[in-house]
């Protein structure tokens, strides 16, 4: 039955959600974004003062438990997606280096069996597709992963860049090639602990936003690990994304993820403008016909509009994944729509605000900067619409380019 | 719980209206159009549906099944999808029974409702939009004054639907009674009420199907006693937005028929040796579209639904119909884009979903649910 409205444990965690985001996330804001990749302190001390861990519950526990500390009670993704809104509002930066977030958790949990499960509980999981000459093309990787019958280990080389969390993490998520010539059939994804011989953090970029978070470039020079740190099947079967061990499944989770953030952040630009605004007599007539308003104020009413058209679209998306039905077309629209719409509200919240959304004495600058990357990564907007359009018109990849 | 599925009863009226436009709407849409009629068989087909008895109180002659917003937001974004101005014609009723049913004191219930469930299209309507530039709801040109017993109407109304049948027209105005600004009225007034005219029907750019005339009203003297809800009045702004809701979901109705022609068309439409839909430029559009039109859905739904839980829905409601206007336009505007010199062309549809798309950026208050 079509209801908006959220369940009281769903509410509950919003709640707190919004607590932390306000009085952990907001205050050490700015501080973070102006010491880059400093290790965020206040974030560790929060997750050790959330004990005992939700994460116990995973083992064990039908899929509804994905394990992750916000995708809990009886509609976990949309509890994921509603809380994840509520932190990127505090700081989306703060928010990417929660850990044990990482993307390679969510992968780990896709597709980890119930050993790796439990053997890497606990352990922040990065996750390295990105090569310097492969981005949303994943097919085109050259990392390798070749199996040494000797030892029953896998040895992986190559390069990897935009490692979200790739410097602070405890371990990778490794997306190689287990045969070139074989195409996306023989890419696999195989976890690699921190420490491990091979295994180099050759840069920390430097980026436009989101500057809490770190971004790595690691290399692996014969890094060998074990056979069992393999996720999925070690199989070259020629079955469209099966071939990537079922991993490629671990973004219609996180995509709406990513979508949250978007929706955040341009939410907090948003309520701050308006705030101002407010404080100045301006109001926003919400029943008047759209004709009579002026320029800022139909400026504001279009952003809440395609805020909230991203938010239930994501909805949509997170509550198709808690009943288990497919919905990798609507967490690419909800990708897509965020994405776009959230870089498009705080870059006008900014040009409304005037010098006061320019100057770095606010946050309105900073989170123009930070919502970029929402349209980028995890599927650039474009990405999305093949995907989308592919969905909908029936197309192969090769008929949709 | 957030959940966005339909109930068993939505599924099946989602999917009997959907085989009613594609059987009775779609195939006479142009014609209609051409002509600028609305057959009365067509009324009577979508009256026979049950749409204003279902929602009547047994007592009144109906059968009570309860009115639901989000229902109706689905079974008309089905019949638009068919065809917008017949839809509008046949569900022109509403606009007179709805209010009615919602604030009408129990003597108007008794008086007015039965009319609602004979077994053939009762035409009833409502003036609520005016000739003139910016015009907005909350400010009505049109005025009325108490006077004694009676009230005195005086303003212009146009696109007043199927005026040249209704025997009463329920004629928003605003008090005049000092400087304040009064809750707007709505009083059913009798088309042979001296002082009223009914202007020649009126040629618009799109909703051809939709017979709309112009009416004005020159000290129309009206007995008080048919002012809805008598002295307790009308909650305008809640049928405002009963009203955009539904337009909002209409909205997604044209804008999904429109969307639905221009991507089978890109599919079997080849240029340099494949289906034009093979291009980023093209496949883009409609992928658009397509996420643009599921997101007009649930804004309109919502906006519907935050109205069947009888809270105010101003701002769900107000921004549903913005954000629903200006993406159907769109999205009617890539259906011609993408069919090109064949879009234009009144051979196929498109043209026509693009003039009727329009419509909705400029109409208040001609479709209620």
């Amino acid at each position: 039955m079509i209801d908006f409205e959220l369940k009281p444990e769903t509410k509950q965690l919003q709640q707190m959600t919004a607590a932390v985001a306000n009085g952990v996330f907001r205050p050490v804001s700015r501080y973070y974004d102006d010491h880059e990749h400093e290790k965020v302190k206040e974030l560790y001390a929060l997750v050790e003062s959330m004990t005992p861990p939700v994460r116990k519950e995973t083992e064990g526990e039908g899929k509804k438990r994905s394990g992750r500390g916000l995708a809990q009670g009886p509609e976990p993704n949309v509890a994921l997606v509603v809380s994840m809104e509520e932190l990127a509002w505090g700081d989306t930066g703060i928010l990417l280096c929660w850990p044990q977030r990482g993307l390679g958790n969510s992968a780990i949990e896709a597709v980890g069996t119930p050993e790796q499960k439990a053997r890497f509980a606990g352990k922040f999981a990065a996750m390295a597709i990105t090569e310097p000459g492969a981005g949303s093309d994943t097919a085109a990787i050259t990392s390798t992963a070749r199996l040494d019958p000797e030892t029953n280990e896998w040895i992986i080389n190559g390069e990897k860049i935009f490692v979200t969390s790739g410097y602070h993490c405890d371990a990778v998520v490794v997306w190689a090639t287990l045969d070139k010539s074989k195409g996306r059939a023989a890419i696999k994804s195989f976890v690699v602990e921190k420490g491990v011989p091979g295994m180099t953090v050759t840069k920390v970029e430097k980026k436009l936003g989101i500057r809490a978070s770190d971004t790595a470039a690691i290399v692996f020079e014969d890094c060998r690990i074990p056979y069992d740190n393999i996720l999925g099947s070690p199989e070259i079967q020629n079955r469209g994304e099966a071939g990537l061990g079922g991993v490629m499944k671990t973004f219609d989770a996180t995509r709406p993820g990513v979508a949250a953030m978007a929706i955040g952040v341009a939410r907090a630009a948003l309520e701050f403008t308006k705030t101002k605004l407010e404080s100045e007599g301006h109001t926003f007539p919400y029943g008047r016909s759209p004709l009579h308003l002026n320029a800022i104020q139909k400026s504001i009413l279009e952003m809440e509009a395609e805020l909230e058209v991203a938010r239930l679209l994501n909805l949509r998306a997170a509550s198709m994944l808690d009943t288990g039905i497919r919905n990798s077309l609507e967490a690419s629209m909800a990708k897509a729509k965020a994405g776009r719409a959230a870089t498009l509200v705080t870059q006008k919240c900014v040009e409304i605000l005037g010098p006061i959304g320019y100057s770095r004495e606010h946050l309105v600058e900073k989170w123009l900067r930070d919502c970029k990357i929402t349209d980028i990564f995890e599927g650039t907007g474009q990405i999305q619409m093949l995907i989308i359009a592919r969905s909908i018109l029936g197309f192969s990849r090769d008929m949709l380019k | 719980m957030a959940d966005f599925t339909l109930d068993e009863d939505q599924r099946q009226i989602q999917d009997m209206a959907r085989k009613f436009a594609a059987n009775e709407l779609r195939p006479i849409a142009r014609e209609c159009d051409e002509e600028a009629v609305a057959p009365s068989e067509v009324l009577d087909k979508v009256w026979e549906l049950g749409f204003c008895a279902n929602a009547i109180p047994e007592n009144y002659g109906g059968y009570d099944l309860g009115r639901s917003a989000l229902t109706s937001a689905i079974m008309v974004e089905e019949l638009a999808w068919g065809d917008l101005g017949l839809t509008m014609a046949a569900l022109s009723p509403l606009l007179m029974m709805v209010p009615i049913l919602e604030f009408g004191a129990d003597e108007q219930k008794e008086e007015w409702l039965p009319k609602f469930c004979g077994e053939r299209f009762f035409p009833g309507t409502a003036a609520i939009m005016e000739p003139r530039i910016v015009f907005d709801p909350l400010e009505l040109g049109t005025t009325v004054e108490t006077q004694g017993e009676n009230v005195v109407i005086s303003g212009k109304k146009c696109m007043v639907p199927l005026a040249d049948q209704a025997e009463h027209i329920l004629v928003y105005a605003s008090p005049r009674n000092g400087d304040a600004p009064q809750p707007v009225k709505a009083v059913i007034v009798d088309r042979n009420t001296p002082g009223l005219s009914i202007g020649p029907k009126e040629k618009n750019l799109g909703l051809n199907a939709l017979p709309l005339f112009p009416v004005a009203f020159d000290q129309c003297v009206v007995p008080a006693s048919r002012c809805v809800g008598r002295d307790r009045g009308i909650d305008y702004m809640k049928l405002l937005n009963l009203s955009r809701a539904n337009l909002s979901a209409m909205a997604v109705g044209v804008a999904r028929a429109s969307h639905e022609y221009a991507l089978t068309y890109a599919k079997e439409r080849f240029a340099f040796g494949e289906p034009i839909a093979c291009r980023q430029s093209i496949a883009f559009m409609l992928a658009e579209a397509a996420m643009e039109i599921d997101g007009m859905r649930l804004l309109a739904w919502r906006a519907a639904w935050r109205l069947d839980r009888n809270e105010d829905a101003t701002k769900d409601a107000g921004l549903a119909k913005m954000y629903c206007a200006e993406q159907a336009m769109k999205v009617v505007d890539y259906g011609v884009q993408i069919l090109g010199g064949h879009g234009y062309i009144r051979e196929h549809p498109v043209e026509m979903w693009f003039r009727n798309g329009r419509s909705f950026s400029i109409t208040e208050g001609l479709a209620i649910g």
